[in-house]
């Protein structure tokens, strides 16, 4: 009897729990269906839902509607997820499995780029992209990514590789198949987990990485949704109705691959031996 | 492999040409050519453009010009740069102990056999995937705001509201409270390294009698504390380079009170362009993250347990 007690009190804790965290996203959605009147009302739910919010926000701006900022940046993640998947299993399988001179050099370098801030190197990056006339392009958001999809990934993807047995390596090695082979036909298949977490991550980090799409794309035209909510917050008088509306709207693509993919988060990581 | 093309390899005679560097290093440097390009393109030499950049005065309209130190000189007496110092380190010193003890704790809360976990999951982990973007800066700067929900609570309590973002006691404050509620990777890690505990252990201390503070103490914390390193590297090292909710909730104000040093550089470089200067500071930033992560290195010695090692922890 005394372990039925326990797990209610366990239950009642974790909703109680789970409620106060998603508390304020529940006000979030109320918010976004009420009157601009109610909305400083202490309710969580308005008296009547009204959808004028979301169809006015849609059309806030005079030239576009939010569907082109959306449009803008989906496009944008079409190449920031394949050239971060396709570039980060390759070099994950260079490190994990080839040896060649000066690997724990380079991998050594990897890894302490991943503390490096990166003020250090935006003001040259800047000028750089500045140099080649890529400012107000998607290019110094999109090439990156193609560069081995970022340190991180990269190392999540080698432990990944280094839990594959040798043996897979050899057995197909004895078949003729060549390095090449090899990467193409035995590993890229079996890492295909732990590349989706890649993928997922790429979308939902770079969907947020407002700081460089502040800083190189400059016309509206090319704005992406999180440049158009900024767009919604600096006018004169705030439709904060809208705003939150749209602003709901715009984490609903993260949300969806979120709950799509659910398990690979913790698993994706959970079985790149992480451990320090 | 088809069948062709392994015939080809078989046809091809063996030791044809026999590198003196290993056969693996050209294949192993066009794997790792996309990085390698990538780190000398981006990240290596713009490091070394941005600390040669620092000791100069450019405006990106005309060429640098060299004036030696004057760059770091000029921070001595810049008041702006030591208020966002101080803003920042008061972050830091705020948020990264919060943000790591709330990550541990839902992390144990999420790591136990339940029904109904994966929901629960789901719900908790909610808010990290909203993440640094515009959306919940828009809805903090709401729910905080003079007229918004918290305000809205606490009056329904009877406790006089006030404007939490637009005082400058308390900005601050609420940017950690955000940074804390939106734990995101630091416990999807934590729980990570708790999934790999063997449940030997703790059958072990039951069985010496030990209880859950016991428990917490003597085997979790020891088993976890090189993922609790990882994390507070990485941690600190974010936590200093604070930018989109300061720029979009509070524009580093009020007077200041979260004008954090990320901010504060974005606008020398990006809005007063002076890249010199900019540059100087970001040289700054690195030194004192450098700095601190040299120190969680050493002091990683005294806590940090390596199971592999063999022995104790000392």
């Amino acid at each position: 009897m005394r372990i039925r007690a326990s797990s209610v009190l366990n239950h009642a804790f974790m909703i109680a729990f789970s409620f106060i965290m998603i508390y304020p996203v529940i006000w979030w959605i109320g918010a976004s269906l009420k009157k601009t009147e109610e909305l400083r009302l202490p309710t969580i739910w308005p008296e009547v839902p009204i959808w004028e919010n979301y169809t006015k926000g849609w059309e806030f701006s005079a030239n576009y509607t939010f569907g082109h900022f959306f449009a803008n940046t989906l496009l944008m993640e079409v190449g920031n997820v394949v050239g971060g998947v396709l570039t980060a299993a390759v070099v994950a399988f260079g490190f994990a499995r080839l040896n060649f001179p000066l690997r724990g050099f380079w991998f050594s370098l990897m890894m302490l780029t991943l503390m490096l801030p990166g003020q250090v190197t935006i003001v040259p990056q800047y000028i750089l992209y500045n140099t080649f006339g890529f400012v107000d392009s998607y290019v110094p958001l999109v090439l990156p990514h193609f560069f081995g999809g970022g340190a991180f990934f990269i190392f999540l993807l080698v432990q990944f590789i280094r839990g594959i047995p040798r043996d897979l390596d050899e057995a197909a090695k004895i078949d003729g198949a060549s390095i090449y082979g090899i990467f193409g036909r035995i590993i890229f298949p079996l890492i295909k987990p732990a590349l989706v977490t890649v993928g997922i991550f790429t979308f939902i980090w770079s969907w947020d990485d407002f700081f460089s799409q502040m800083l190189y794309l400059s016309s509206v035209d090319k704005f992406t949704v999180g440049l158009a909510l900024r767009m919604f917050i600096d006018q004169f008088e705030v439709q904060w109705g809208q705003l939150l509306a749209m602003s709901l709207l715009s984490i609903v693509p993260s949300v969806l691959i979120f709950f799509f993919a659910q398990k690979h988060f913790v698993e994706g990581i959970a079985t790149t031996g992480l451990k320090g | 492999m088809n069948a062709p093309a392994a015939e080809t390899m078989r046809a091809l005679p063996k030791k044809k040409w026999k590198s003196p560097i290993g056969k693996e290093t050209l294949p192993g440097y066009i794997f790792i050519s996309p990085w390698l390009i990538g780190f000398l393109l981006l990240t290596a030499w713009p490091i070394g453009q941005s600390l040669y950049l620092s000791f100069t005065e450019y405006s990106m309209l005309s060429a640098p010009q060299w004036i030696g130190t004057a760059n770091y000189e000029r921070m001595w007496s810049d008041a702006t740069f030591w208020k966002s110092l101080r803003v920042t380190f008061t972050f830091v010193l705020f948020a990264v102990p919060l943000r790591l003890a709330f990550s541990l704790l839902v992390a144990m809360l999420l790591n136990r056999a339940m029904r109904g976990m994966n929901l629960y999951r789901t719900l908790i982990y909610f808010p990290s995937l909203i993440g640094g973007s515009v959306a919940v800066a828009a809805l903090w700067r709401n729910m905080f705001g003079v007229d918004g929900y918290i305000n809205s609570i606490l009056g329904f309590f009877g406790i006089p509201g006030m404007g939490w973002i637009s005082h400058p006691d308390t900005a601050l404050y609420t940017l950690i409270l955000l940074n804390t509620w939106q734990f995101g990777s630091t416990m999807v890690i934590f729980l990570a390294g708790l999934k790999q505990i063997p449940t030997e252990l703790y059958e072990a201390a039951s069985v010496d009698g030990a209880g859950p503070v016991r428990k917490f103490f003597n085997v979790t914390l020891p088993m976890l504390s090189p993922v609790m390193f990882f994390n507070l590297v990485l941690t600190v090292i974010n936590s200093f380079q604070m930018f989109t909710a300061a720029f979009i909730i509070t524009k580093g104000g009020p007077v200041q009170s979260t004008y954090m040093y990320a901010l504060f550089l974005y606008e020398k470089a990006f809005k007063h362009y002076q890249m010199g200067y900019a540059s100087a500071l970001a040289w700054v930033l690195l030194a004192i993250v450098g700095i601190l992560t040299a120190i969680n290195f050493l002091a990683s010695k005294y806590w940090v347990f390596y199971e592999n090692e063999g022995g104790g922890k000392r």
